[in-house]
This record gives C-alpha cells, structure tokens and sequence, in this order.
C-alpha cells in the first residue's frame, strides 16, 4: 500500500492524530473519552504510518520499543492508584485534587494521572501486538 | 487505617510484576527480584491473616465509594488463609522455577506474568464484588494462557488451544450469569446480594442463575463432566507452571463456589442433589483416570480433578462439619498438589522422562530425596498422621450424619484409588529396578546442575512438605481454623455487617 | 428495542456455539468473539434500556428527581469489551502459532495431548 498520496497524506495525520488523542486524553473526565480511546487513537496513527511507509520507518521514528511503555504506563497508572494510601492514608484509588483550577487541564487530580498510565499502556500494548502480528506475517 | 492492610497483598504483587518488567532481558535480576519479593510478600500474607484471625473481617472500599456502590476488598478468615497459602505457594514456586526453568523461556517475562498470576489470585480471593471477581479471573486466565505456551512446543500449543477454548467459555458463561444477576437485583456487591437475592420473587430464574454459575466455575474447577480440558494441557509446560496450575487455578474455581454457594445463593435440595452427584462423578473419573495413566504429570493432573471431588461433597452436604472438612481439604491439597508437581518436575530433571513404565531405580540413587519425596506422596493418600487423613474423617461422618451413602462409598473409593496409583507410582519409579534410559543430548540434567540450582529446586520440595508435615501434625490448630472458616460461611452476617458498614 | 435486542441477543449465542462446535480453529475464534459480543449486549439489556434520561442530578438538588438510565452496564461492557480484545488478539496469535507448529487447523487432528502413552 505504497501509494504517494497515502504516504503524503500519512505524514500530516501523524501529528494531527497525536494531538487529537491528547485531546481526547484531556477531555476523558467530564465527557467522552480517555486514556483507552486516546491511546487506541495515538496507536492508529502510527499503524497509519506503517501502513503508508513500512514498519521500518515507523519503528526508526518511535525510536523505542513500545513494550516499554507498558511498564512505564502500569507505573504512572500504579503510583496514581497508591498515592492516597502514601499521602491521605485513605484507601486505594480515592480521587486526590489540587485545590485550584488550571488552564487548558482544568482540575487536576490522580485521575487524570491514572488515565495517563492507561494511555501509555494502551500504545504499548496495541503497538506490540500490531507490530509483532504484521512482522511474522 | 489498619484496614489498609487488606490491599498490601495486592499492591505487592503489582510492584513486584511492575518491577519485574523493567528487568525484562536481565534474568539474573529477575530470579533474586522474585524471591525477595516473595517472601515480603510472603511476611504481608501473615500480618493480614494474624490482623484477621485476631479482630475479625476487615474490608475496605475501593476509590473510597460506599458500598454497596464501590468495589470492596473484603478479608476474612477464608479469604486470609487462602492468600496466606497462595503467597507460601508463590514463594515455594517462584524459587522452583528460578532453579528448573531454562533461561530461554525465561527470556519471554515468565517471571513478570508469573507475579501477575498471583496478583489474580490474591484479587480474586480478596473481592467482594461479583464482577471485579470477573476481572480477576481474567487477569488468572490471560496470564495462565501466557505461562502455558511460552516455549512454543508443539504439545504446549495443542493444549493451550483446549485450555484456552474451555477457559473462555467459562468466563462467557460466568459473564452471562452476572449480566442475570445484575439484571434480577441491580447490585453486584456480594454483601448486598445475599439480601437482594433472597428477597428475589422469580425463583426459578434465580434457580437457573445458581446454575449458570455452577457450569461456569464448574469448568474452571474441573467439575465433571468439565474436565476434559485439565489432563490435556497440565502435563504441558514446564514443571514449575503445572506447580502453580495444580495448586491453585482449579481451587480458585472451588473457592468462587464455595463463596458464591454459601453467601449469595441458598442451596436448595435440587442443587444439593447436582452438587453431590457431581462430587460422586468426579470423584468416580478422577480416580479411573488416574489409574490408567503412564505419564506421571498425568497422574497427577488426574489426581487433580479426583482430589476436587471431596471439597464439592463438603460442600454438596452444607451442613458446617462437612464445609469444615471440606476446607481442611482445600488448605491441605493446595500445599501438597504443589509440592507434587515439583517432585514430578525434579524427578524428570533426574530422568529425563515422564513414563513410570521407563522410569525406575530412584530409590537405589538417591535415597534421601525418595524419603523427601514420599511425604507429600503419601499424605496425599491421607496415610494417617499425614495431612489428607483428617478432612476425610469430618467427611465420612458428616456423609453418615446425614445419610449420603453414595458419597461415602465414592470417598472411600477414590482414597483407595488413590493409594492404589501412588503405591503402584512409588514401586515403578522408585523401587523398580528400570531400564537404561538414553542419554538426552544438551538436556540440563540433575546431577550436572550447579548446587545453587539445585538448591533453589529443593528447598522449596523442603519448605512445602514441612508445611505439610504441620498441617498433619498441628491438625488440630488447622482443624480450628476450618471450623471458624465453615461457622463464619454458614453465618455470614458477619461479613455482611463489615462490608455494608451497619 | 427490547424484543429486538432479545432476538439479536439470542441469534449471537446461537451462531456463537455452531461456529465452536465446528472443526477449524479460525470458526472457534469467530464463535468465542460472538458469545463474548452477545453476554455484552445481554449486560446491556438487563441493565434496562431508558432512552434520554442521564444519570445526572440537576444543581439545586442533592437526589434524581426522576428515572435515569443506569450508567453502570456501560462500564461493564466497556470493562468485558478491553478483556476480550485482550483474549481475542492473543487467541489469533495463539491459533497462529499452533498452525504453523502443527501444521493443521483441523481440531480433530489435534490430539497428541490426549493421546495414550
């Protein structure tokens, strides 16, 4: 599926996709979206690439393997969930807040961190299986 | 908040696999990670038991929702015991495979998903919501597909498939049943439940229900006639995994039943009658099955399904002696059926093969560690004072208490087979003089091994027989503790007053 | 809508278990993905269907005024659909696999571990 007009094109949806996912990401808390769809949509965009220029390239442009953001997703996702128990002595998982609103993010609490773990863990984990499947292929 | 205590065994064993994944390609590491972390988690596991044996239930809720709203962690004294034998198991195992298990398969994350493994256990034995118990089980089969087919050996992946097929049918059955129950009361708090589900007008839907979750956790447990998936998968993969498998994934399902069984559903005589009869069925075919066999891993994966049997009958007669009996029964085959597939493990690193018809001599070669290896041999028979004699005993009697004849006779039956298949296993491997076995090229021999291998695969076989040997001898402190475990399922206001906070 | 559901609902586990009860590995994946679909929308069924009303309290009140839809099926389904992504891409890899190594996607001729020995 070399085709220039999917290769061009694949090439400005890769940052348009990243930041839209970012976006859903962001938005996850009060409306639809979140850390699984905004990490499944940041994974499209980079199969997208691969589809347009080979697995090569998009291996050479991650740079990384994206099996390690499993672990590093579990770890923000882990130390989000534990924080009240460290810092609040309340059990698992409770919402921490910052007092004060934020521009752009709006109220920061551990949700939003743990969202950002489930969206690391999401790429790593739909990248490995996509990669590993259409390599052995 | 002491409270907190019930989710350190889960946080540990989160931190251990997270840890262990950053460790990916350095195996050194992960086998000194893993024991470590085992044994703290090991020291968590009895904190927890002793917090609970001495102030009673504790529960906390996750995300800090009300319950019957949020998820909640309940421990008490079932739950305790069964995540302190899960962590003594974990630990015992988590040292058998640093020793037995070929650093090429370890290279794969055997020892992260390992720790995944046992964080589905201790999930699924500490919540008390039926749908999060849902997602633990998930997490035990999903980890369980990975630990059975790493390798990639031609028998590995022909079991995986049937392992896997019937797993998830289990799991879709299970899904099914929570869907109806969700649907009959609207809550899935287990402490609510009781309440709700009594309170239900459609009996027979509710019947049906019980039902569904019989055949799903029947599948998982290895319930006749649902078993067939067990014997062809087990004797698969790696020692060290059958270890971990046989012990705890089909008493996990035994759990989710008696669980279920006595806190959510009451038991009517119709499900007492399937109850028992599927006790007395499994018993029947565990034992000819185990007879017949060659393969020593498939003896025991036999004995396996066989053993089940008795816990179900404890159960199927629901009165608190045959529930303390059948309790007793899982503490004591969890430890040993662990401990078997070790020996089986370490017998075939000293063979090289499986068929007791070719084995032999081992006896003449290594006489302490035959003696070693016969204790949980024969406590599985239950060789009085060893551990399987006294849960039998509350069996048999509550079985004549309450006139089950039929159970008695399979009770005895199935003992006696299973003297009969260790007497004739201990003969043919152990005494019989056998034949010269071939040299197997590039294979990891026993006595070639280095002595901290072999140390690493021995101590555990160690550990877990005196364990046993207590279980046997202490019987009265283990039989206490099974009363309290059966008088508080029986009585579950206890639990339901903890979780709902009234 | 519910009868309709009911009937899909039903059709789902039916084509489900054919498809398992079939020889080739590919028709069992197939079957297992429609099961795990059809207790999905059974979830969602049995968590009653109330169209337009969110679950939402309006400001000046602590209570729901009147009867919403249960958000919580959503949040089961959403749990049931990531675990059967999981276990569906690791059965086609796991199929994959096993028919490379066994050179068969007939279950029938897959019995070595069963086999007598």
């Amino acid at each position: 599926m070399k085709t220039i007009i999917l290769r061009t094109a694949s090439n400005y949806m890769l940052p348009l996709l990243l930041v839209f996912s970012v976006f859903i990401l962001l938005r996850g808390h009060y409306l639809p979206g979140g850390g699984f769809v905004g990490g499944l949509i940041a994974s499209i965009a980079f199969v997208l690439h691969a589809f347009a220029n080979g697995l090569e390239d998009t291996r050479k442009l991650i740079r990384f393997h994206p099996g390690f953001l499993m672990p590093a997703g579990l770890t923000v996702s882990f130390l989000s969930g534990i924080s009240p128990i460290i810092f609040a002595n309340k059990p698992l998982m409770t919402g921490l807040w910052y007092p004060h609103h934020l521009p752009i993010v709006g109220n920061l609490g551990s949700a939003l961190f743990f969202d950002i773990g489930v969206f690391l863990v999401v790429v790593g984990v739909t990248l490995t299986i996509i990669f590993t499947i259409s390599e052995s292929a | 908040m002491i409270e907190q205590l019930v989710i350190y065994p889960l946080v540990i064993q989160m931190l251990l696999a997270i840890v262990l994944m950053f460790f990916w390609s350095r195996i050194k590491w992960q086998r000194v990670i893993s024991i470590i972390g085992s044994v703290v988690n090991l020291g968590m596991a009895v904190w927890l038991f002793v917090l609970v044996w001495q102030n009673g239930t504790q529960s906390i809720q996750a995300g800090n929702w009300e319950a019957p709203f949020g998820i909640t962690f309940v421990a008490d004294t079932f739950a305790a015991t069964l995540v302190l034998l899960t962590s003594i198991a974990g630990l015992a195992v988590s040292s058998f495979s640093a020793g037995s298990v070929i650093s090429a398969r370890l290279k794969f994350g055997f020892f992260p998903i390992y720790h995944f493994l046992l964080l589905g256990l201790n999930g699924a034995f500490l919540t008390g919501d039926i749908f999060n118990l849902y997602v633990w089980f998930e997490i035990i089969i999903i980890t369980s597909f990975v630990l059975l087919t790493i390798g990639g050996e031609k028998a590995q992946l022909e079991g995986a498939v049937k392992y896997f097929t019937l797993n998830i049918l289990a799991s879709i059955i299970f899904l099914t049943a929570i869907a109806v129950l969700y649907g009959l009361t609207g809550s899935l708090n287990m402490a609510d439940l009781a309440s709700k589900v009594a309170a239900v007008e459609n009996r027979t839907l509710v019947q049906v229900n019980a039902l569904l979750f019989l055949v799903g956790f029947g599948i998982k447990s290895a319930l006749f006639p649902l078993y067939f998936w067990l014997p062809a998968s087990y004797h698969t993969p790696p020692s060290a995994v059958s270890a971990i498998f046989g012990g705890l994934l089909t008493k996990v399902g035994v759990y989710a039943l008696i669980r279920v069984f006595t806190l959510i559903f009451e038991v009517d005589p119709f499900l007492e009658n399937v109850l028992l009869a599927v006790a007395v069925l499994t018993l029947f075919s565990g034992a000819v099955g185990a007879i017949v066999q060659n393969n020593i891993r498939k003896i025991f994966s036999y004995l396996v399904i066989c053993h089940i049997g008795y816990m179900i009958a404890g159960l199927g007669m629901m009165t608190e002696v045959a529930i303390t009996g059948a309790i007793f029964y899982l503490i004591h085959d969890i430890m040993v059926k662990t401990n078997l597939f070790m020996v089986s493990g370490v017998i075939y690193k000293i063979k090289a093969n499986h068929n007791i018809r070719k084995l032999g001599d081992l006896y003449a070669e290594y006489p302490k560690l035959s003696l070693l290896f016969a204790v949980p041999l024969f406590s599985l028979v239950g060789v009085p004072p060893l551990s399987g004699f006294w849960p039998k005993l509350s069996l048999i009697s509550e079985g004549w208490n309450t006139e089950n004849f039929t159970v008695i006779a399979a009770i005895l039956f199935a003992s006696f087979i299973t003297l009969v298949v260790i007497v004739k296993l201990w003969g043919e491997v152990f005494w019989k003089t056998g034949e010269k076995l071939p040299e197997v090229r590039n294979f990891p021999y026993f006595n070639k091994l280095s002595k901290v291998k072999r140390t690493q695969m021995l101590a555990p076989i160690i550990f877990l027989t005196l364990v046993t040997l207590y279980l046997g001898f202490g019987a009265g402190n283990i039989q206490n503790l099974a009363e309290r475990i059966a008088f508080e399922l029986m009585d579950n206001q206890e639990y339901i007053n903890t979780v709902l906070r009234k | 809508m519910e009868i309709l559901l009911a009937v899909m609902i039903g059709t789902l586990y039916a084509a489900g278990i054919y498809m398992i009860l079939r020889r080739s590995l590919v028709k069992l994946i197939i079957g297992i993905i429609l099961l795990g679909n059809g207790a999905n929308l059974l979830i969602f069924l049995l968590g009653r269907i109330a169209k337009g009303a969110p679950p939402i309290i309006p400001e000046d009140s602590k209570v729901f005024l009147e009867a919403y839809s249960d958000p919580l099926p959503q949040a089961l389904i959403l749990t049931a659909i990531v675990i059967s992504f999981g276990l569906q891409s690791f059965a086609i890899v796991l199929v994959k696999r096993a028919h490379k190594v066994v050179k068969t996607d007939d279950l029938d001729e897959m019995n070595a571990t069963d086999e007598y020995s």
